[in-house]
């Protein structure tokens, strides 16, 4: 029988299986940042012991650093010193940083594609359960705790159970005004916030094979909010062609001995899932959430369900405690509802390519007056690019400042927070109580559903703009 | 890390589904550089008013008095979102040795195993059993056994985990000391890459 992708990288990976244990999986590249890793640097010099493979690990500050003034020393005293905690560890190990200030500095998942480090066939972690993102590539990306980091540094292993396999179909042409982050929203809200929890996903269907790597990256980037370990995309040509050239791409005889191998990483005819999902794109709205959890979504057009169409009680008192949350009824529509904020980022949509969507809405027009906007590109290299493309002056027109790299307002670790009870219409993954501020209430949508409610002051269908 | 055979102790229940780990430990509290003092942050914004220690909400289960104890029983789907290992570090600091659960998120059960706190993963109906216990009740978790039991009725259920976890539990190892005695094979493996 035949092998999926996901086992085809795996078992290359597999240095040892523990008997009714878990496996010794080797990794390819770690990507560390200054939240989640200190503890593991300070566990590995208590042991005495030293990073095995520091060559093989990357490092920047993206979580907890401001938008604003990065040039300028950090106000908060404790993200300052978080943030010195990496530069400082980063010098002693032997690690690469693009810290603060560096051309490369920006969101972990923004930084690895871009730079050509993410690659087919590898297997990469972070401390940072969005590293599913890099899976796009063909690669088993997955998130891990600070323990796991710490035994990466100790031996560029990890331990694993393997996970089980779920494969989810998107076939068809995907409606105007419907984006990738509706694609992967709408399957959350088919599946549950825990529908994939114990599984990994492959994407695949004519809908993904026509997606761009940045569409593909949102896709897996939110595999995570139905639970699965992981989400991943065989590569192909589109794959291929965003890799070659960039700055730590293989090159010359190096480059088509990969790209050779590349070309295996497919999931072969006969290979069997333990779940199989089919969707058809036709199917897709433009998405929205409701609730405060990624897999309580609609089309902008639906209604809120009602509290009887749940059937167990604690389902029922878990709807209506969202609800209260969120300020919202159930029942009701969503559409034209006015919304306060607008938060454009994130390690989901910060890529160049989701700027020219909200440049293609903005363009000429103004922004709403009672809009509050929060707009953060990936990376220096994305924001680089919104400036050599002319983007930032269709921006500034509309009457919206864009800020500088980092995590911002996705999870709300630095200045930039939703107020209380306010609405935000978000890019970003995760729509969980206070996630972006305490009594910050978030709507997940799609850039183009941001960019029409950027310009409206609701919510809107973007199509409404469009037709 | 702390090892575990065997406890019996009064439980808190919190009849929450999908607890995401920004609920256990929002991300404020996540500057820290040490694993120290996270307990008393522990579900924070469910537990205060306004973020002020002063206001507990009379609402919220770890406020109530009369539940106590060493165990944490909570709805399906605990642990999810963010991989953040803070939130087994609150957990643990706060004083839980185990969680019970119809369900949990993959990455907070690594992480709570690493951290000496154990994950218990029961039916759907045995949770319901417990959640109709009394607040003076008591549970017993066997490891050895893998098994978890009513002690007012007596009812009980098997649980799973693998046996080189169940031996790290039992003893206090971790997966570290295991990898870096693995250093020869992993060099090995290296070869043929």
């Amino acid at each position: 029988m035949g092998k999926t992708l996901f086992e085809k990288i795996w078992d290359k990976h597999v240095v040892k299986q523990i008997e009714d244990g878990p496996s010794v999986v080797y990794i390819d590249k770690h990507f560390i940042h200054e939240v989640t890793s200190p503890q593991a640097f300070s566990g590995i010099e208590k042991r005495g012991a030293q990073i095995f493979r520091p060559q093989q690990i990357v490092a920047t500050a993206d979580h907890n650093v401001p938008t604003m003034h990065q040039e300028l020393p950090i106000k908060d005293a404790l993200s300052k010193f978080q943030v010195d905690t990496l530069i400082e560890n980063c010098k002693k190990h032997g690690v690469e940083l693009y810290g603060l200030g560096h051309k490369y500095q920006g969101i972990v998942h923004v930084i690895g594609p871009e730079l050509g480090i993410t690659q087919p066939g590898m297997t990469i972690v972070c401390g940072d359960s969005h590293t599913s993102t890099h899976g796009a590539f063909g690669s088993i990306a997955f998130g891990i705790g600070t323990s796991e980091v710490e035994m990466v540094f100790a031996s560029q292993c990890i331990m694993q159970s393997k996970p089980k396999v779920m494969r989810i179909n998107i076939d068809g042409e995907l409606k105007n005004g419907v984006v990738s982050k509706d694609i992967i929203l709408y399957i959350i809200a088919q599946i549950s916030a825990s529908g994939a929890t114990g599984y990994f996903v492959e994407y695949a269907g004519s809908a993904i094979r026509a997606l761009s790597m940045e569409a593909r990256m949102t896709i897996c980037n939110m595999s995570i909010e139905m639970g699965a370990r992981g989400g991943m995309i065989a590569p192909d040509q589109t794959t291929f062609d965003y890799i070659k050239g960039r700055l730590f791409a293989p090159q010359g005889a190096d480059w088509d001995k990969k790209l050779a191998a590349w070309k295996e990483l497919y999931t072969d005819a006969d290979a069997k899932f333990d779940v199989e999902i089919n969707i058809k794109a036709e199917d897709i709205d433009p998405m929205i959430t409701y609730g405060t959890n990624p897999g309580m979504g609609l089309s902008v057009r639906g209604t809120l369900p009602t509290v009887e169409s749940f059937a167990d009680a604690t389902e029922k008192q878990n709807y209506e405690k969202a609800l209260a949350y969120m300020g919202l009824t159930a029942g009701q529509s969503l559409l034209g509802m006015p919304v306060q904020n607008v938060f454009i980022g994130s390690c989901t949509n910060s890529r160049i390519e989701d700027f020219r969507l909200v440049a293609s809405i903005i363009k000429g027009k103004q922004k709403d007056p009672n809009i509050k906007t929060l707009i953060v590109p990936g990376s220096q290299e994305v924001a680089k690019q919104i400036k050599a493309e002319g983007l930032d002056k269709i921006f500034a027109d509309a009457g919206v400042e864009i800020r500088q790299a980092g995590c911002s307002a996705c999870l709300g670790m630095n200045e930039d927070k939703i107020p209380a009870g306010e609405y935000c219409i978000s890019t970003s993954n995760r729509n969980f109580e206070g996630r972006q501020g305490a009594g910050a209430r978030t709507l997940l949508a799609s850039p183009l559903t941001a960019a029409a409610a950027l310009l409206t002051g609701k919510i809107t269908d973007i199509r409404d703009i469009l037709n | 890390m702390q090892s575990l055979q065997k406890i019996t102790s009064k439980f808190i229940p919190l009849r929450i589904e999908n607890v995401d780990t920004d609920q256990i430990i929002p991300a404020r509290f996540l500057k820290a550089t040490t694993k120290d003092g996270f307990g008393k942050n522990l579900f924070r914004d469910w537990r205060y008013e306004n973020d002020d220690e002063t206001k507990p909400k009379a609402d919220f289960v770890l406020n109530q008095k009369q539940y106590s104890g060493e165990i944490l029983v909570a709805a399906k789907n605990f642990g999810c979102g963010s991989s953040r290992e803070h939130a087994a570090w609150s957990i643990q600091d706060y004083g839980f040795k185990v969680v019970v659960s119809s369900f949990f998120a993959d990455i907070f059960k690594n992480n709570a195993l690493n951290n000496g706190v154990l994950p218990v993963t029961v039916s759907d109906a045995f949770l319901q059993q417990i959640f109709a216990q009394g607040a003076d009740d008591t549970l017993s978790v066997d490891l050895e056994a893998q098994t978890i039991t009513i002690d007012a009725t007596g009812a009980q259920e098997k649980f799973d985990i693998n046996s080189y976890k169940k031996t790290c539990m039992l003893n206090g190892y971790d997966d570290i000391d295991y990898l870096l005695n693995m250093k020869p094979e992993i060099e090995a493996y290296e070869k043929t890459i």
